[in-house]
This record gives structure tokens, sequence and C-alpha cells, in this order.
């Protein structure tokens, strides 16, 4: 268990609201539950919400308990309950989510979060000095024969190294969105250097799935 | 080797069509509804005697599982809900069959729902996998346009609904009945058992909770047999399995393979072996953080299916191999586990909110020597206290990598505390 605390009043906005195309994607998201199940949406909506405003207010938190029909407690508890949610704000151009559990750490992911320490701030959860940059230790990603990855945003960046990483900080620091994926030539999650499986069909598609989509999607 | 035309994912790395079409060229949807036609019971019993176990860990009969459902809907409605919350770590297997292979997935969605007599079903995802929730959300949506899912889904004459839902970083939603709750917009806190989802589960309503990859194999299972599953590995082993491979192999790798590949067959034809040779081997975590160690000794013989590695105290788990070489330092690989569990417990029982701080607080002191000999056998008490003392298996999934630590390297713990005590690094204390 950890202990979760929401950011103190003076970084607390007064106000949140969705945008209107976030409040299109809150009453179809709803409409996905029973009637009278609404409660179900409080994890997508308090994400979306996320998404919108960059971390999560308390104001949205209880925006999404009105909608809901919630009583407020129920949703800051599921605010405080989750790992993902940002209760306090964190870097403009890239928080990064580094993972140090044991596949990653047996692969070197020690050495990136000595990156962050470097490039970014001594100490986890801090916004470095001009702003843009946050970071954090997570536990296990789900991304383990890609060892060691990192999250930022919605994109994973996967087999790592610390020079690797590094350059993918300068990257997101002059505003680019360096392509996600593993960073060493894998397609995937194959043997490096070619499947050992699988191998007879030609390639049919240019890059993996989560490449692709990173890609397709408009940047703001 | 698994030949490629046994392989149920044809498409697990990605590189071939993604797209509905390619999935169809592939055998994807092929005669769903004559599978359907079959009948319920039918399409339970194919399951049952292909001896499928579950791939989320427990290896509980996916057949057996199904049956449990009522036989008649009566006045609340099925659910089918799949557990898409893959976080055990060293497991990246169902990631890849979600983002490169879905349509496995949704048509077994389909046709697992109907022999449960579900017309909707829900897929809870990690919250981190927004990719490949988008991927999913693609190919369902493809679906829909081609009528294979919605109303008389693929001309079976069975409605079916297919919705995503996520979640937001916690690992105790991947137990099913805190997934239920996380999925009724609650904390995910495990419900005491009984009552059991399929009497009383999503919404008060009988369901069932399975594995993404024990659903995406159904459809291959029910098109080429009970018997050709059954063909692979050995007895109450049944199938093919996706295995992920991490840590200190050369070429780590996620790869389907038939069940019962011994360990060093795995690692030598996938991952180009254990980095700087077999005999470099330390010890493998061979299911996923949950299960104890194997040292390299017993992994010399070792066989990848349930029962070898139960027989060893040790478990298949999610097939998620964590390789170790010998420059590793084992405590504090251990140790980590230990962070991650005493991070992850939901903190509702006491003793594994508790026991989880405890034991990896003492972990720290083994992990620099700093301890006092007897506390090793404290510790070991310790994780005797927690495990079977908890509404879930989180307690006794914390508890079982520090015995399986102590079971295997005592000698390593001792000579560590000794050498911190005299000053002197013996020859065995790595580092």
């Amino acid at each position: 268990m950890s202990t979760r605390r929401l950011a103190p009043d003076a970084v607390q906005p007064q106000s949140f609201a969705f945008t209107s195309e976030n409040q299109a994607f809150a009453e179809a998201t709803i409409a996905k539950y029973p009637a009278g199940r609404q409660a179900s949406a409080v994890i997508p909506l308090l994400f979306r919400a996320q998404e919108q405003e960059g971390w999560l207010p308390r104001a949205a938190i209880e925006h999404v308990a009105v909608m809901l029909d919630m009583p407020v407690i129920r949703a800051l508890e599921v605010a405080t309950f989750y790992f993902m949610f940002k209760l306090a704000p964190v870097g403009t151009a890239a928080h990064v989510e580094v993972c140090g559990t044991t596949p990653c750490m047996l692969c070197g992911s020690e050495a990136i979060i000595a990156v962050c320490k470097n490039m970014i701030s001594p100490a986890a959860h801090t916004v470095s000095a001009d702003g843009k940059f946050s970071w954090e230790e997570v536990e296990c990603l789900g991304a383990c024969s890609n060892a060691p990855m990192v999250q930022i945003g919605k994109d994973y960046y996967e087999d790592l190294t610390p020079e690797s990483f590094a350059q993918l900080l300068e990257a997101f620091g002059r505003g680019e969105h360096p392509r996600p994926g593993p960073q060493n030539q894998r397609f995937a999650s194959e043997p490096l250097g070619g499947a050992t499986s699988l191998r007879d069909a030609a390639l049919a598609e240019p890059v993996n799935a989560s490449i692709a989509l990173a890609e397709a999607e408009p940047r703001r | 080797m698994l030949a490629d035309s046994d392989r149920i994912f044809q498409n697990l790395y990605g590189m071939r069509d993604r797209s509905l079409a390619g999935a169809r060229a592939r055998g994807c949807w092929d005669g769903t509804a004559e599978i359907i036609a079959r009948g319920q019971d039918a399409i339970v019993e194919e399951v049952k005697a292909s001896g499928l176990r579950g791939r989320g860990g427990a290896g509980f009969p996916t057949g057996l599982k199904w049956s449990f459902m009522p036989k008649e809907v009566k006045d609340r409605p099925h659910y089918l809900v799949v557990n898409a919350d893959e976080s055990e770590p060293g497991t990246c297997k169902d990631r890849e069959i979600m983002r490169h292979d879905p349509h496995t997935l949704i048509e077994g969605c389909l046709i697992a729902s109907f022999a449960m007599r579900a017309n909707a079903c829900y897929i809870y995802l990690r919250g981190e996998y927004v990719r490949e929730k988008e991927a999913l959300q693609v190919a369902i949506d493809e679906c829909y346009d081609a009528g294979l899912l919605g109303k008389n889904a693929a001309d079976s004459g069975w409605d079916f609904d297919l919705y995503l839902h996520h979640g937001a970083g916690a690992y105790i939603c991947g137990e099913e009945t805190a997934l239920i709750e996380s999925l009724e917009g609650k904390k995910g806190m495990p419900r005491l058992k009984p009552p059991f989802p399929a009497g009383v589960g999503l919404y008060g309503c009988p369901s069932t909770v399975n594995n993404v990859e024990s659903i995406a194999v159904a459809p291959t299972i029910l098109r080429r047999g009970a018997e050709w599953f059954k063909g692979f590995g050995r007895d109450n082993n049944a199938g093919t399995k996706i295995f992920a491979i991490s840590g200190h192999v050369e070429r780590p790798c996620v790869v389907e393979e038939a069940m019962s590949i011994t360990l060093r067959e795995l690692l030598d034809a996938h991952c180009g072996g254990v980095r700087g040779g077999w005999d470099n081997l330390k010890a493998v975590i061979p299911g996923g953080s949950s299960v104890p160690l194997l040292p390299k000794d017993l992994c010399d013989d070792a066989i990848m299916d349930f029962d070898w590695l139960r027989d060893q105290k040790s478990g298949l788990g999610t097939a998620a191999v964590i390789v170790m070489d010998q420059s590793t330092d084992v405590i504090k690989a251990i140790w980590r586990l230990s962070k991650f569990y005493k991070h992850e417990s939901c903190g509702q029982c006491t003793p594994c909110r508790e026991g989880t701080g405890w034991m990896m607080r003492v972990m720290d002191r083994l992990v620099t020597g700093d301890a006092e000999p007897e506390e090793i056998d404290m510790l070991l008490d310790v994780t005797k206290q927690v495990e079977g003392h908890t509404i879930c298996a989180l307690g006794d999934a914390a508890a079982w990598p520090i015995q399986g630590l102590i079971r295997h390297f005592r000698n390593e713990i001792e000579d560590r505390i000794k050498a911190k005590r005299t000053g002197k690094v013996s020859a065995i204390a790595a580092e």
C-alpha cells in the first residue's frame, strides 16, 4: 500500500469542465454499462480528465462524481487507490514512468533511473526546473521481453540504453514526439535479429501496432 | 520446436496484416456460426476434453469453469469478463495477442459468451496498455461493421456486445473479484468467496472471468478439435502456450511453444541461450513473480508445465520466464519483488497490508547484510503467517518468492550477513 494524497490547495484549480469532445466521450462511455451502473465509468472518465488537464485536480474528481451520481468520497477513493492517477502536476513535455520491477531491473532499469535523476530531478515526483519533465519509478508495465522500458504518456519506449533514453529526453525537450516502441531495431517482441518462429510470411506491416497507432494520432 | 502450422497465434509479432481481412486469411472467423450451432453443451464439452487449463496463472480447467455458469438465464443476465489486466512481473503475452492478433480474442469472446449464455462481455485491460486498447478497439469496430458482433453476431443467431474497459494501475485488479469490483467503479479490493462469480459476479449477476489467452485459444481448439490441442504437452498439461522470456538471455522474446517443452530447449531455440552460456545460469523464475525461483541444478531438467513445476514447489503461473545469470544479486532480485508486493497490496487484509511491508523491510537488510542470522528464520516464519491468511492470493504471492529464495539460496544470505560482520567478502557472495 502507498499513501496518496491530493495536491495542496494552492495548486488546485477552482473548477473543471470537460471539453465538448471529451464530454461526448464521457457520455458514450457511460452508455457502455447497464442502466443504473454508471459508476462503472469512473476510471475511464477520471482518466480522460487527467489526459485533458495533464494531471487530476480535485475539481475534476468532484465533477466526475457528480456526473456519475456517486458520492464524492467514492470518486476520491478511486482516484487515490489507482496509481496511474497523477494527483499533482507533472512535467509538461514528458512525465517519464520508468519500470523498475525485477525483469527490467535485471536488464538495467537502474541506469535508466540514474539518467532521470541526472537530467530531470534528483527526486521522483518532482517537476524539473524548467517545468518540462518529471519522473517516477513504477511497477511492472508488462513489456518485460523488451526491458528496460519506460512509459511516456500513452507510449512505451522499449529496449532502452542510458544513451538512447537520454536522446529520447532531449527530443521531448525540443518539443518532438520520438517514435515509440523498441529503440534497437526490433519490430516488436520477437528475438532481436529475427524471429525464430512465424518466419515464412512476408512482412506486411511497416511497424508494430503500438507505433502505428502513435503515429496515426494527431499531435496537439 | 512447434511447427508454425500448429501455432494458434499466427500474428504474434504483428508483422502480418493485422486487419480483419488479414485475420480471416489466417483462419480467424472461419465457420464461427457452425461452431455456435453445435450448442452450448457441445462447446463446453469440447473445451473440457481439450484439457485447456486457464492461462492466467492458476491453471484451473477452463471448460470446467465455463460449466459452473447456470444452465438457464433467469432474472439476471450472464456476463463474460476477460481479464486483460496483465500485470504479473515478467508477463507480457496478452499484450501481443491484443495489439497484434486481436481477432483471435474477439472471436473467442463471442464463442465463450455464447457457451455461457452471455450476451455481453467486458474486456478489462490494464490502464497502461493504451495502445493495446486502441488496437483492440479498432478490431472490434471492424467486427461490428462486418456484422461479426452485435445483433445476430456472425450470423450465429446470438446477439452479442463486446465492450472494452480499463483500469488505472493496480496489480490487484488481476484478481478476479477485485477486477469485478473495479469494473463496478470501486477500489479494487477482492471479495470474499463464496459466493463465487458464477453465482454472484459483475453487478450481482452470474459471471465468469477468464484470462485473455484462455479465451483467444478457444476458437482454434473448436475448429481443430480437442484431440489436436491435447497432442501437445504431457498429460494434464495440454496445448500450446505463449511464453514470455525476460532477463539474462541473449535475445529475450515472446513466443508460442508446445507445453512441456524443456526450459533449456525454450531458451536455446528462441532466445539464443543464457547470456554467457548455460553454465552461467544462476536461477530462473519460471512463471512470473509470484512463483518460487528454481536454482540452476533444477533448471537443468526443468519441464515447462503446470505439474512438473508444481512438483518442484514452484509453478508455471503465466509462463513468464525470468532468467538470472551468475552476475545477478539474487537477494536483491527477490527484494525488488517484495517491494512490488508491498506497493500493490490493496490494504484490505491485515496480514498482507502489514506483512508485505514487514517482509520488504527485512529483505532490505538481507540485501545489505545488515541483519541477524536469526532473522532469516523469522522472515520465513512471517511468510507462513501471511500465506493462506488473506482473502486473495496476493499474500501468498508475496510470500512464495521469499520462501523460494531462502530454500535455495540460504547460504548466500548467510554469507552476506557474515561478510558484513567480519568485513570480509567471501567467494560466494556476489558483488
